[in-house]
């Protein structure tokens, strides 16, 4: 039925490594390709996003935005990372050298672990096994541990409160996340990620599961912007209050990883959201319009899902370029007091829509 | 501005002459290209502002002038993450020792831009008892950019100056930090001339 | 003015009186500090707010000359207080009583020494505290292998003293520490990017709490009324133009009016509604880069792109006029430096039309915003009583309910003629919410001041005749202007010379920041960001 099925080609080539060798290295040879595809996607998706946000808040702004270097300024992050990479790296006095190294690397392999898993075409998954989507909240919630330890071993007064802050709203934010995606888990009856997706053939959870999916959808878009420390959620950085938080210390290419962590992330949110509220790779269908969702379906679905993807993204940099920071306290009442109460109000609500049938 | 006016700078272009006058290895010369290429155009400014300058600084920023556009715009308030310290304002004796620090505390490779008549020579307060007379005085100064405070079109140009100082700088040879140059050197007796 | 100075020689027998711009009191020092208490609380005096303390050097003897408001009529009072011991000069302290006292004698004693009695907390304001002498003596030894640039940090920042009086009259130093061992105390500034520029708050935090802040200043103070007393009449005037850049036009209007006063000079009227024009067209720039800068602070940083669009426009007008965008050095003693440029009219006809739909557009991104309402409604409140003992006057201090227009109390200029409204919070709520509104409501007011002077600007000169080299007379001159963030005092003391004798600026700022500890304990390290940008001091007026 789709046009585009890359799980086809991709049984092809296993099939053809198999015969060419054991099992055991044809293994071998596809983790180390799907290693170093991984590894390049993301770094291109990354600088991608720098220049995507850059652009946008400069058109939030009435300015331009880069322009000087390459044409439109697309050449712009590329000289941001190649100063990065050969910047000084600075190793200071009284810190704890091994935590401060570890920290960059830890939310790093975070959010690399939950960007494993996303699916991103039909067919084009890495891993798909039966615990797909709690597996990605377990693995995000590695992060968290990486800013913990960057604000306490950098031995400065700023960092730690940044760390302090961003413990204290991740671990919260965690929650509504958790919540949310669960009332989405009841709707599916599944945590398989290509269950996930292939449960919204006939129309996108977010439609489905109509009241409750919507109240879950916000929810988590809200509790995702804070996760990702991105306005009106950035205390733990805090520009102007704590000069960079969490990671003031840091320098060259740590300090870049921090900064690509920060946009990955906030591209694997918007995935996670695509995947389980807007249908992940699956084309938008009209029920009964058939030839519209003919002409949808020629959409090739890696467009499908980076394009909802990016359009989420697009809604949370326009959050942060438009609000507002919440105040410490704020934010906390907004968790503990509004969002989690209403999320499991809303999952109890689900489940008795599910239990009844009311859903599309 | 033309091309050619801009170019006008007699003591970039004495460095050029100097720097290419015992040649230089192709390799080694295109990669260091590539690395000036990048830390030309990836000038993030530490935030660091004291007086009337600053808020001419803040209008670079604004709509109109837009140093987003060169990709100055990542303003980093964290002197670790920043490439130069634009001096806006007067540095009295108070100041000093902080701004000695700031600059210590930058990451290699580092630049210094003095900005506005105060931050060059003391300006209209030379004479004052605790007025540094210029920012030369403790720190090494890249570029100097008259005024009081400059136009935003003069402190455009004097970041392109830096620019072009950036670009004729040499990675390989001349390294980021004094040691570093210092075991290059003595493992290459042959690049002595370069730098 | 016969019926104070009867109510005064009543209450301190030993007081003398000198006839001038005010009255001029006299006090030994062994009775003010009881007249200070009857200046303030007797009901014939009352005079409630202390507008300027200004530290002297008389050769003879050193001394404080305070200048004294009435809040009730706006009348003003100066009492002189002097001591002759050089050695260890001691005044009795009136910061028990007016709050604002306490910066404004640490500054006499930064720059002279005087050491006062019963004050908490003697530690030098502007200066660094190894520092050799007391810079604007008379006798100051300026050699500068005595204070050198140094480059190592203060040592000892948390120590200080005062000087305690005993029941029996006897004077003990006690020494003190700023904060306790155990106090976690966070560092906030010089270099940070919400002090608007090199301010430093030492700041004791319970968790997110902040419990005390400590207000380190100096790190731009360069001096300025030294460098004064160097240079000729005409010469002292661009350095108001680099203390509140952001209120330019006005501080130099002040210096300039106060010359003027003291020389005798008629302003003409082409040259009033120039100067007049010019401020209210600062006045608006200022409070344009106010919103920008508390909305970016906040977090907002779009906003801040919003208000320095329009703030350009303004700029584009000063430069054409002026020549500069900042620093324009337009006015100059009898009038204004050049006549207007022909666009003028055309572009602040213009401004005046954009603004008040600009305006709705600034309240539909950000006052509406639940976020900033929640942040700054109820936070960092400076009540009314508070702000009067503080002297925190202009846009901060009307937030409070103090009615403290200087245009509308001391009318100089053509204000009186003009129609407009001085805006004050009639709730005097206070606080950050209050003061962020009330700014963009006084460009309304600007506006409305611009309209009506924009097609009414007379013909005739734009200066008055100054004779070539400008001599003072002996005396000595106060004059006050409504600057952006308050009012702006100019002191002269003339000893007939072409150079002032002594020649003091009293900025709004300092005081403004002598209220931070005040307004932030209690709230958060994110209130303090938020107080300090809605309180909007700018640094180099602080430290001048």
């Amino acid at each position: 039925m789709y046009k585009y099925n890359f799980g086809t080609l991709t049984t092809m080539f296993d099939q053809w490594l198999e015969s060419l060798m054991p099992s055991w290295a044809a293994t071998t040879i596809e983790c180390v390709i799907i290693g170093v595809a991984l590894l390049l996607v993301y770094a291109c998706l990354a600088i991608f996003y720098i220049l995507y946000e850059r652009k946008l808040c400069a058109w939030f702004q009435c300015r331009l935005g880069p322009n000087r270097v390459g044409p439109w300024g697309l050449l712009q992050v590329f000289a941001d990372m190649f100063k990065i990479l050969i910047k000084e790296l600075i190793s200071l006095k009284d810190t704890d050298k091994f935590l401060f190294a570890l920290a960059p690397y830890l939310i790093i392999i975070a959010s690399m672990l939950v960007f494993s898993n996303l699916p991103w075409a039909n067919g084009l998954q890495i891993v798909d096994f039966n615990i797909g989507v709690f597996f990605m909240i377990a693995a995000s919630s590695i992060g968290v541990l990486g800013i913990l330890l960057a604000g306490w071993s950098s031995n400065n007064k700023y960092t730690l409160i940044g760390a302090m802050r961003s413990g204290a709203q991740m671990i919260s934010y965690e929650l509504s996340i958790g919540l949310s995606i669960m009332t989405m888990v009841v709707l599916a009856g599944t945590m398989n990620v290509s269950g996930f997706v292939a449960g919204q053939e006939q129309g996108w959870f977010l439609f489905r599961g109509h009241i409750p999916a919507i109240i879950a959808f916000i929810i988590y878009l809200i509790a995702a912007t804070a996760e990702t420390n991105r306005g009106p959620f950035d205390l733990p950085e805090a520009e102007h209050e704590l000069t960079a938080g969490y990671h003031t210390e840091y320098s060259g290419i740590h300090f870049g990883f921090f900064y690509l962590a920060e946009y990955l992330n906030l591209f694997i949110v918007s995935g996670i959201a695509t995947l389980v509220f807007l249908g992940g790779w699956m084309p938008f269908h009209i029920p009964g319009w058939d030839g519209f969702n003919a002409i949808m379906d020629y959409i090739p679905s890696v467009i499908w899902f980076l394009g909802k993807a990016f359009f989420i993204s697009f809604v949370i940099i326009w959050f942060k370029w438009t609000f507002p920071r919440v105040r410490i306290d704020q934010m906390l009442a907004l968790e503990w007091k509004y969002l989690m109460p209403i999320g499991m109000f809303n999952l109890i609500l689900m489940t008795l829509i599910v239990t009844f049938g009311l859903h599309f | 501005m033309k091309y050619e006016d801009f170019k006008d700078n007699e003591y970039i272009e004495q460095l050029v002459a100097e720097l290419n006058a015992s040649g230089t290895n192709v390799v080694v010369g295109k990669l260091d290209d590539l690395i000036n290429w990048g830390r030309a155009n990836s000038l993030w400014p530490l935030c660091f502002g004291t007086s009337c300058c600053a808020i001419e600084f803040m209008c670079l920023g604004a709509a109109r002038y837009d140093m987003a556009r060169f990709g100055f715009e990542v303003a980093r308030n964290s002197p670790r993450q920043a490439d130069y310290i634009m001096v806006q304002g007067t540095i009295v004796h108070r100041m000093a020792p902080v701004l000695r620090r700031l600059y210590e505390q930058l990451a290699e490779p580092k630049y210094v831009i003095a900005c506005g008549g105060c931050a060059v020579s003391g300006g209209p307060f030379k004479d004052s008892y605790c007025v540094l007379p210029g920012v030369d005085k403790i720190l090494p100064v890249d570029v100097y950019i008259p005024g009081c405070p400059p136009r935003p079109e003069a402190m455009f140009y004097g970041l392109m100056q830096l620019q072009r100082k950036i670009k004729v700088e040499k990675f390989f040879g001349g390294a980021n930090r004094q040691e570093k140059i210092k075991k290059f050197f003595e493992e290459h007796p042959e690049m002595k001339g370069t730098m | 003015m016969a019926t104070i100075q009867e109510r005064i020689s009543q209450l301190c027998p030993s007081a003398t009186f000198e006839e001038g711009e005010n009255l001029l009191v006299n006090v030994p020092d062994g009775d003010w500090h009881a007249l200070a208490k009857n200046l303030k609380e007797d009901s014939e005096l009352n005079y409630d707010l202390l507008s300027a303390v200004v530290g002297m050097d008389w050769k003879d003897s050193l001394g404080c000359i305070y200048y004294f408001t009435r809040t009730s009529d706006w009348s003003m009072l100066t009492v002189k207080v002097a001591t002759t011991d050089r050695e260890n000069p001691m005044l009795h302290s009136i910061s028990d009583l007016w709050g604002v006292a306490n910066f404004q004698e640490r500054e006499v004693y930064d720059f002279y020494g005087i050491k006062f009695i019963n004050h908490p907390d003697m530690r030098r304001m502007f200066l660094r505290n190894d520092w050799v002498g007391f810079p604007l003596r008379k006798d100051y030894d300026a050699n500068p292998e005595l204070n050198p640039i140094r480059l190592n940090d203060e040592i000892n920042e948390d120590d200080t003293y005062s000087i305690v009086e005993k029941e029996d009259g006897s004077l003990v130093k006690e020494d003190k520490k700023i904060f306790g061992a155990d106090e976690y105390v966070v560092n906030i500034g010089p270099q940070h990017p919400s002090t608007h520029g090199v301010m430093r708050f030492r700041t004791s935090v319970d968790g997110e709490y902040v419990k005390k802040v400590d207000v380190v200043s100096g790190y731009i103070h360069r001096g300025i009324e030294k460098l004064c007393e160097g240079y000729t009449y005409p010469q002292t005037l661009h350095f108001p133009d680099r203390m509140d850049y952001m209120s330019a036009h006005q501080n130099r209007h002040c210096l300039c009016m106060c010359i003027e006063k003291a020389l005798g000079i008629e302003v003409p009227r082409r040259a009033q509604v120039i100067r007049v024009m010019m401020d209210e067209l600062m006045r608006i720039s200022s409070h344009l880069l106010s919103y920008g800068c508390t909305t970016m602070d906040m977090g907002a940083t779009t906003a801040f792109f919003y208000g320095f669009r329009e703030r350009e426009m303004v700029l584009d007008i000063f430069e054409k006029t002026c020549g500069a965008r900042m620093s324009m050095h337009y006015n100059v003693i009898g009038g204004v430096v050049k006549d207007l440029h022909p666009d003028f009219v055309k572009d602040v006809k213009a401004l005046c039309a954009i603004m008040p739909e600009r305006l709705k557009e600034y309240h539909k991104l950000y006052t509406g915003n639940i976020i900033a309402q929640k942040r700054m409604k109820g936070v960092g409140v400076l009540d009314k009583e508070s702000a009067i003992n503080y002297c925190v006057t202009g846009p901060s201090g009307r937030a409070s309910g103090f009615s403290c227009d200087c245009r509308k109390k001391h009318p100089y200029s053509i204000y009186s003629e003009l129609d407009f409204e001085e805006v004050v919070d009639k709730d005097a709520h206070g606080d950050s919410f209050t003061r962020y509104l009330l700014r963009l409501k006084e460009i309304e007011q600007s506006v409305k001041i611009l309209e009506q002077l924009v097609d009414n600007i007379p013909d005739g000169d734009i200066c008055a005749k100054v004779p070539k080299i400008v001599k003072l007379p002996v005396g000595r001159w106060y004059q006050q202007v409504e600057a952006s963030r308050g009012i702006f005092g100019v002191y002269i003391e003339s000893d007939g010379d072409k150079k002032p004798y002594r020649m003091h600026f009293q900025s709004p700022c300092f005081n403004l920041v002598g209220v931070m500890d005040k307004c932030c304990v209690g709230y958060m390290i994110a209130d303090l960001i938020t107080i300090g940008a809605t309180l909007d001091f700018v640094i180099p007026d602080i430290d001048r």
